[in-house]
């Protein structure tokens, strides 16, 4: 990890001094690494920048324990399997659309760089950070938010919530008590309510439309990763 | 409307009682007894004796009485329980602990003008070896262990620094308040105070759970104040023992408080030592008992009350023992005896919980009223106030020192909800009633006890729902008008805790896993019967499965879930929609609340059904020609898995894993 991600000085050295005190990770295979993120690219590397600004250091150390214990393959990068693995996941309605969110299209690692950009959307957001007006829009931005939430509905990545889509998340949030025709009613409902160009399904700017006065940030937000 | 039939059988029940004492003389005149039975050395005469008839109808009181009484009161507490639950708003509001303290407050006034005398309940062992027991087992053994685990060093900080701040704080506060003269306190004397303050700084278990398990606080909160209710125990009784011990003598030397702090590590350490060697003795009896499923139940119960007895024989912390007897013993026990056993052992630990708790809080209202009391204006308010007082600069101070130790770090709303909850229950009371009479004041204490009790049962336990409701009180208000908002919180709040249980455990990370390493090649080995290195989602699924699976086939008419709608949905009506909803969306999982409710069993029927929901889209999806089927089941629709690669993607022997998705059609 510290030889794939050159960029990052400061994560680099805490991410040193972990390694020698735990376990070392050994140098992932070379066909599912990502390639490394190359100084000479200016935007990446604002980037990178971007990201560790958003997690403080005590709680790089600490993901990156935990990291490194869901890593039973000991290759530095965690597969599907490895996330399954954690029970309370198992038993949460949304359990794969949440560990599938961690994998990049067509992906089947993530290794830890990947696992913090996820986990960075997260944050709470400081009333400093809402006045600053960043180059590129940090991760833990509302919208980022709201997309991360929308992506867990829109599986096919065409940017648009369709009927089925909304019925299939529909179908593992609700109990077993209820037919088809009253979820496929509801599911209706939810369309008419939020469609505003009647193409019969939920665009992104729709979804945030209808959920401009619910408070986001504080609801996507999870203490600890301050 | 039947409202009023619990309370006619409440009088008939407490009636017999109150003559039922007075039954207690030996039958003359109108009942005949039986003729004494005498040994047949031979032909014995009788002179004077006339000759009886056979008798038909007989009554020995006497010889039931004590079992008979038992059972009427244990049936008196429980009317009463049921009572309440009738109107289910007053629950709501006020905590069962302080209808039940009510009633007793009732009844004990009708006993008093009858001059009857409760039973010694709680002034004696009674207490103390048998009504304590039950309801700290049932705490323990519900116990979540790994949030318990996580704050363990907050827990052991606030249980053991905690109540030493208290009660020197309280101690010192109130001998100043001595020798103020108005007040005519000035015999109490420094070591006294000083005792009485270690009884009434001991935060209740009883009390603290009963008001805390309808106002959903956050987990840490909640860990933390339970734990430190546990473990405040072996501060108390070894302060207690040492200021009592001190009481009687004149001077105290260093060389007594050295062996004051040398006792605590004994009586601390000696307690979770017990514990845990019983427990690890209960995990290993069990696993020979696959032939006697009958009596599984029974060993849990045995040795946790062995542990328990085991460390009042030697004066050190029993509730310690018991606590740490159910934590180690819990998990190998659950995966070595049968599933019927351990839903039996759940319900009967629920049981006797419940029902010990109940009379606790029953007895303490009777006795209140019938004990003789000394009352002190002057020294009960200052108790009042200082107990108050110090407990909110404890927690205040002591959070500063440990918050920047903590991964997640208190607020101040959590720092209100940990003093705010600091009820002081049962213990103190019973503990106050063994003082040794050679303190002069014993009837003072015992007023100032009922008072503090009373006052934190009542007022903090009535309003910290309100107030806690009052400070979270969220930004935004709450705009259920669309479904559309409805649906999407729910969806993030579930998001929220995958994520959070993906993060999982923070501190203790290194010891934790060399603890995991220990227990899978060592402990397990010897522990567990059946020892197979699964992991623990595919144990988990497995039993859920095969609990399922029996319910299915006790149950008669099959699956008759689907057949048991009330109304037939017709039109997209809001309202009902958001009925709808609101009953059937899954809740968000809570770690406390689901383990702490103390009046029902952990709910597991919702983990059951997205457990198999998974299991059948997964076995579905590996079904051969499957990806080409464009019909799904009418009945349940079972979509989990997202996007990704197609069916043909690996799969990882001994695994189930992921394929693709069923993609299909609806015709738009």
């Amino acid at each position: 990890l510290a030889k794939s991600c050159p960029g990052q000085e400061t994560v680099t050295l805490y991410l040193r001094g972990v390694a020698l005190r735990g376990r070392r990770p050994r140098p992932a295979p070379p066909s599912t690494s990502p390639p490394p993120a190359s100084t000479s690219h200016p935007i990446k590397q604002e980037d990178n920048l971007t990201e560790t600004r958003l997690v403080s250091h005590s709680q790089i150390t600490r993901l990156y324990s935990r990291f490194t214990s869901l890593d039973k393959g000991e290759n530095g990068t965690l597969s599907r399997e490895d996330f399954q693995r954690i029970p309370e996941l198992a038993i949460n309605p949304l359990g794969d659309r949440i560990i599938n969110a961690f994998f990049p299209e067509g992906e089947d690692q993530v290794n830890f760089r990947g696992f913090m950009r996820i986990l960075a959307h997260f944050r709470p957001i400081e009333d400093n950070e809402k006045k600053s007006v960043a180059v590129s829009e940090p991760l833990n931005s509302r919208t980022n938010k709201l997309l991360f939430a929308f992506r867990l509905y829109d599986l096919d990545r065409d940017d648009k919530i369709s009927r089925e889509e909304l019925l299939q998340v529909l179908r593992m949030m609700v109990g077993v008590n209820i037919s088809d025709d009253q979820l496929g009613s509801i599911a209706d409902r939810t369309i008419q309510e939020a469609d505003t160009n009647g193409d019969n399904s939920i665009s992104f700017n729709e979804f945030i439309k209808v959920l401009e006065k619910v408070d986001v940030e504080q609801k996507m937000s999870i203490r600890f990763l301050h | 409307k039947g409202d009023s039939t619990p309370v006619h059988i409440l009088v008939i029940v407490f009636l017999i009682l109150t003559l039922s004492k007075k039954c207690n003389y030996k039958p003359t005149g109108g009942v005949t007894i039986l003729p004494p039975i005498k040994p047949d050395n031979g032909p014995q005469a009788f002179p004077d004796a006339e000759k009886e008839n056979m008798p038909v109808f007989t009554m020995n009181y006497s010889r039931i009485q004590i079992p008979f009484e038992i059972t009427l009161w244990v049936l008196l507490a429980s009317f009463a329980k049921i009572g309440f639950h009738v109107y289910k708003k007053i629950t709501v509001w006020v905590p069962e602990s302080c209808l039940l303290i009510t009633i007793g407050l009732i009844v004990g006034g009708i006993m008093h003008s009858v001059h009857e005398e409760p039973p010694a309940v709680l002034r004696s062992n009674v207490f103390f070896l048998y009504m304590l027991p039950p309801i700290v087992l049932d705490s323990a053994y519900f116990m979540p262990t790994r949030p318990f685990f996580e704050n363990i060093g907050t827990v052991l900080w606030f249980a053991v620094v905690g109540t030493l701040w208290n009660s020197i704080g309280i101690g010192m506060s109130l001998y100043a308040i001595c020798q103020i003269e108005a007040f005519g306190v000035q015999d109490i004397n420094l070591q006294e105070n000083l005792l009485f303050a270690t009884i009434i700084s001991a935060v209740d278990p009883v009390a603290v759970l009963s008001v805390f398990e309808d106002v959903s606080v956050n987990e840490q909160l909640y860990i933390v104040v339970f734990g430190e209710c546990l473990f405040n125990d072996a501060v108390t009784v070894v302060l207690y023992n040492m200021f009592n011990f001190v009481a009687e003598m004149p001077v105290v030397e260093p060389v007594d408080v050295f062996l004051g702090v040398a006792r605590f590590f004994v009586v601390g350490f000696g307690g979770m030592g017990f514990g845990i060697l019983f427990g690890f003795t209960a995990a290993f009896t069990t696993r020979f008992t696959s032939r006697v499923r009958e009596i599984e139940p029974l060993f849990i119960f045995m040795y946790s009350y062995l542990a328990y007895l085991v460390a009042e024989l030697f004066s050190i912390s029993s509730i310690m023992a018991i606590v740490t007897c159910a934590l180690t013993m819990k998990y190998y026990v659950e995966e070595n005896v049968s599933q019927r056993s351990c839903t039996t052992i759940r319900h009967v630990v629920k049981m006797l919980g419940s029902i010990a708790e109940t009379l606790i809080f029953f007895f303490l209202g009777v006795v209140t009223i019938t004990t003789d009391h000394e009352w002190n204006w002057g020294y009960i308010l200052f108790t009042l106030l200082f107990a108050f007082v110090w407990r909110g600069l404890g927690v205040l101070v002591l959070t500063q020192i440990i918050n920047p130790f903590r991964t997640i770090p208190f607020n101040f709303k959590d720092q209100f909800g940990l003093a705010y909850g600091g009820l002081r229950g049962a213990i103190s009371f019973a503990l106050v009633f063994t003082l040794p009479d050679s303190i002069g004041r014993k009837q003072l204490f015992v007023t100032a006890t009922i008072a503090v009790i009373l006052f934190t049962v009542f007022l903090q336990g009535i309003s910290i729902r309100p107030l806690i409701e009052f400070i979270n009180v969220r930004r935004t208000n709450r705009n259920l008008d669309t479904i559309n908002v409805e649906i999407h919180c729910r969806i993030m709040d579930h998001t929220i805790a995958g994520i959070e249980d993906l993060c999982g455990q923070w501190s203790h990370f290194y010891w934790k896993d060399k603890f995991m390493k220990f227990n899978n090649q060592i402990l397990r080995k010897i522990l567990i019967r059946d020892n197979r290195a699964e992991s623990s989602i595919v144990a988990l699924y497995k039993k859920l499965e095969l609990q399922n699976a029996m319910e299915i086939l006790d149950d008669v008419s099959g699956d008759i879930k689907n057949v048991s709608f009330s109304f037939h949905f017709l039109a997209p009506d809001l309202k009902n929609m958001h009925d709808i909803l609101s009953k059937n969306m899954y809740k968000i999982r809570q770690r406390t609340v689901a383990y702490t409710t103390k009046h029902a069993l952990p709910n597991e029927s919702q983990s059951k059904e997205i457990l198999i929901r998974r299991h059948a889209s997964i076995r579905r999806s590996l079904r051969p020609g499957s990806f080409q089927s464009s019909v799904v089941p009418k009945s349940h629709k079972y979509f989990s898995l997202p996007a990704g690669k197609s069916l043909d993607s690996k799969f990882p022997p001994g695994m189930t894993s992921y394929a693709g998705e069923l993609r299909f059609s609806f015709p738009c």
